[in-house]
């Protein structure tokens, strides 16, 4: 378990904290955020690698505030992997076990069983020069979990892979989690990395928590307006509560009015996800928000087709390629778009 | 007459493209000039019997041997004190860094006989230092002891330069991962951030080594005997001409030249294997 307390640590300019947070023992939670938040300084605090200027760090329930480094019992892999250039792979990964002067014996036990878990027996002879980005990584893990730590950090380690490995690395975290069950920290500004990982997600901006929840939590329910446009929320209107009934309540923004089953008394913003948004050619059936608008743009995600439709005011709507070719629409084609009151979430 | 026009035509159309290459390539080939000439022709210039002659002279013999084990002998000590330096300047900040960092190219610039008069003023038999270690039986004046810190002072900042620069191109998240894996500092250091940096700490101190072999102006005024080799041809020179002091040169320059031929050689083959 991480417990970090009213921590505060200030580098240079940057100034993190004030960070309350408690990670469960056996959690994979994501610090989710976008570059400059303060992710990376907040791991490496964690290591024990920047002095606190406040606060209190309880790993496992023992106080290491002060604790150096190498006795905490935390590993951290960097987003380039941090390999050591001048050791082959076998060096590199049991490098934690030899400056604990282990005997040998358990040394080449321990190599055997953590080069048998990520599958890189043949790369053990090989230097870290000559390895692919999902090799590296691996290697990486396994110079990690080798010591054994309470604690694991992960600093990006997606980021410097393509499409395909990073998504067999996702496999090979998981994997890595369910089978050693470890507390994870892991620092991502991919919101669908940490949407496709996370127990917990902890957003953060400018070195200070924006939101803890889980992933569908921080997904639908976003608690402010940059969490929710960090999330691709995208449709996000300012207005205020109108009225209320017991179905929930009536938003007013931008000349149009938004039924919404959330019962805030109070609020600025309503936030519409655009997977929510259904577009049809046609009226759809009462019982839903609905508006005519003509299509303005059309962007081919691959999978998905971002449409967007001038109401006013501006709607945007993700649609599974599939669902977009059924409909037929063009640029300038006249359109209705509609949402479910339960898909408004007020802020 | 179609064929040298032909040629004229294409040298005149690759002069056009590489303008900037062939001007730089002039250039260059003038300060290469500059500075194998003078050398080669020193080399060349006495016969090999003059050469064989002064090698077998047992006062040339000594001085060589003498300049070679003092600057040995400088370099450890800089290597030992040097490097602890660029250590902390490449990896902490402290108050006054940057004068720190200005007053080690100090040595490189002054004067080396204003060096040399600097050093007697602290090391000295009347002064400061020196008397401290005349109580203990070492003196600087008119000994290899002298010798030594007249080469360290003009010659550490090479290695100190040269060994900052290698520390500094180690990525500081490799020794972070170190001791996040259970190494102490110390252990950190010599297993990843020395090894990382030897080939520039390998090359500061060849560098220090060979500037110290070559070092006359600050030697020659804290001791003029026993004689180092620099001293050596300044003083048949002096005493009895070109001639004389010719062969000598020439030794002390073939010495150097295999220093840092045999240097070359090592980063390369390191590099090779890296």
């Amino acid at each position: 378990m991480i417990e970090l307390k009213n921590l505060r640590v200030k580098i240079a300019a940057f100034l993190l904290g004030q960070i309350d947070l408690v990670v469960p023992k056996g959690d994979y939670t994501v610090i989710l955020g976008p570059t400059g938040a303060g992710k990376t300084i907040l791991l490496e605090t964690i290591a024990g690698l920047h002095a606190l200027n406040q606060g209190q760090i309880i790993l496992d329930g023992k106080d290491v505030t002060t604790t150096v480094p190498e006795a905490r019992g935390v590993s951290i892999v960097y987003q380039d992997y941090a390999l050591f250039p001048h050791l082959i792979v076998k060096e590199n990964i049991v490098f934690g076990l030899r400056v604990r002067h282990t005997p040998k014996p358990q040394i080449d036990e321990a190599l055997v069983w953590i080069a048998g878990l990520f599958e890189i027996q043949p790369l053990l002879n090989r230097l870290p020069a000559s390895l692919s980005g999902g090799e590296r990584q691996k290697v990486a893990l396994a110079r990690a979990l080798i010591t054994r730590p309470q604690i694991l950090l992960l600093d990006e380690p997606l980021s410097a892979l393509d499409a395909q490995s990073r998504e067999e690395m996702r496999s090979q975290l998981k994997m890595m989690h369910a089978k050693l069950n470890i507390t994870t920290l892991h620092v991502t500004h991919d919101f669908e990395e940490a949407m496709s990982l996370a127990d917990t997600i902890v957003v953060i901006n400018q070195g200070k928590i924006a939101q803890v929840g889980a992933p569908t939590e921080i997904f639908y329910h976003p608690s402010s307006e940059f969490v929710a446009r960090f999330t691709m929320a995208r449709n996000i209107f300012s207005g205020k509560v109108a009225g209320r009934d017991n179905n929930g309540s009536v938003f007013k923004c931008g000349g149009i009015e938004i039924f919404t089953s959330s019962d805030k008394p109070q609020a600025g913003l309503a936030v519409i996800r655009p997977e929510m948004v259904q577009l049809t050619p046609e009226k759809p059936v009462p019982g839903a928000n609905s508006f005519p608008g003509t299509v303005k743009t059309i962007v081919d995600k691959g999978a998905n087709i971002l449409v967007t439709v001038d109401c006013p005011p501006q709607f945007e709507c993700l649609l599974p390629r599939q669902q977009f070719e059924r409909t037929a629409i063009n640029s300038g084609s006249p359109v209705y778009i509609s949402f479910l009151p339960s898909a408004v979430h007020l802020i | 007459m179609a064929a040298p026009a032909k040629i004229i035509n294409s040298t005149r159309s690759w002069l056009g493209r590489h303008r900037l290459l062939a001007v730089f390539s002039i250039l260059s080939l003038l300060v290469v000039l500059f500075i194998i000439i003078p050398l080669a022709k020193l080399i060349f210039v006495s016969n090999k019997g003059d050469l064989w002659q002064a090698l077998l002279d047992p006062t040339t013999m000594k001085s060589i041997l003498l300049t070679l084990y003092a600057a040995l002998i400088t370099a450890a000590i800089g290597f030992l004190l040097g490097v602890p330096l660029a250590y902390l300047l490449a990896r902490n900040s402290f108050p006054l860094k940057g004068v720190v960092e200005g007053l080690i190219d100090l040595p490189i610039v002054v004067p080396h006989t204003a060096a040399g008069i600097a050093l007697l003023f602290v090391f000295g038999r009347n002064f400061l230092l020196g008397k401290w270690f005349n109580a203990i039986g070492i003196s600087f004046v008119d000994s290899v002891a002298g010798i030594v810190i007249a080469m360290l002072f003009v010659s550490v900042p090479f290695l100190i330069n040269s060994a900052k620069d290698g520390f500094r191109k180690v990525d500081v998240r490799l020794e972070n991962v170190a001791r996040t894996l259970g190494a102490s500092p110390w252990q950190v250091f010599y297993r990843v951030t020395f090894p990382l940096a030897w080939r520039s700490i390998l090359a500061g101190t060849l560098m220090m080594w060979a500037r110290g072999i070559s070092e006359f102006g600050a030697v020659v005024i804290l001791t003029y005997y026993p004689m180092v080799t620099s001293t050596l041809i300044y003083e048949r020179f002096a005493s009895y001409g070109l001639t004389q002091a010719v062969p000598v040169a020439a030794i002390l320059v073939i010495i150097c030249a295999f220093i840092f031929i045999g240097f070359r050689f090592v980063l390369q083959r390191d590099r090779k294997r890296d």
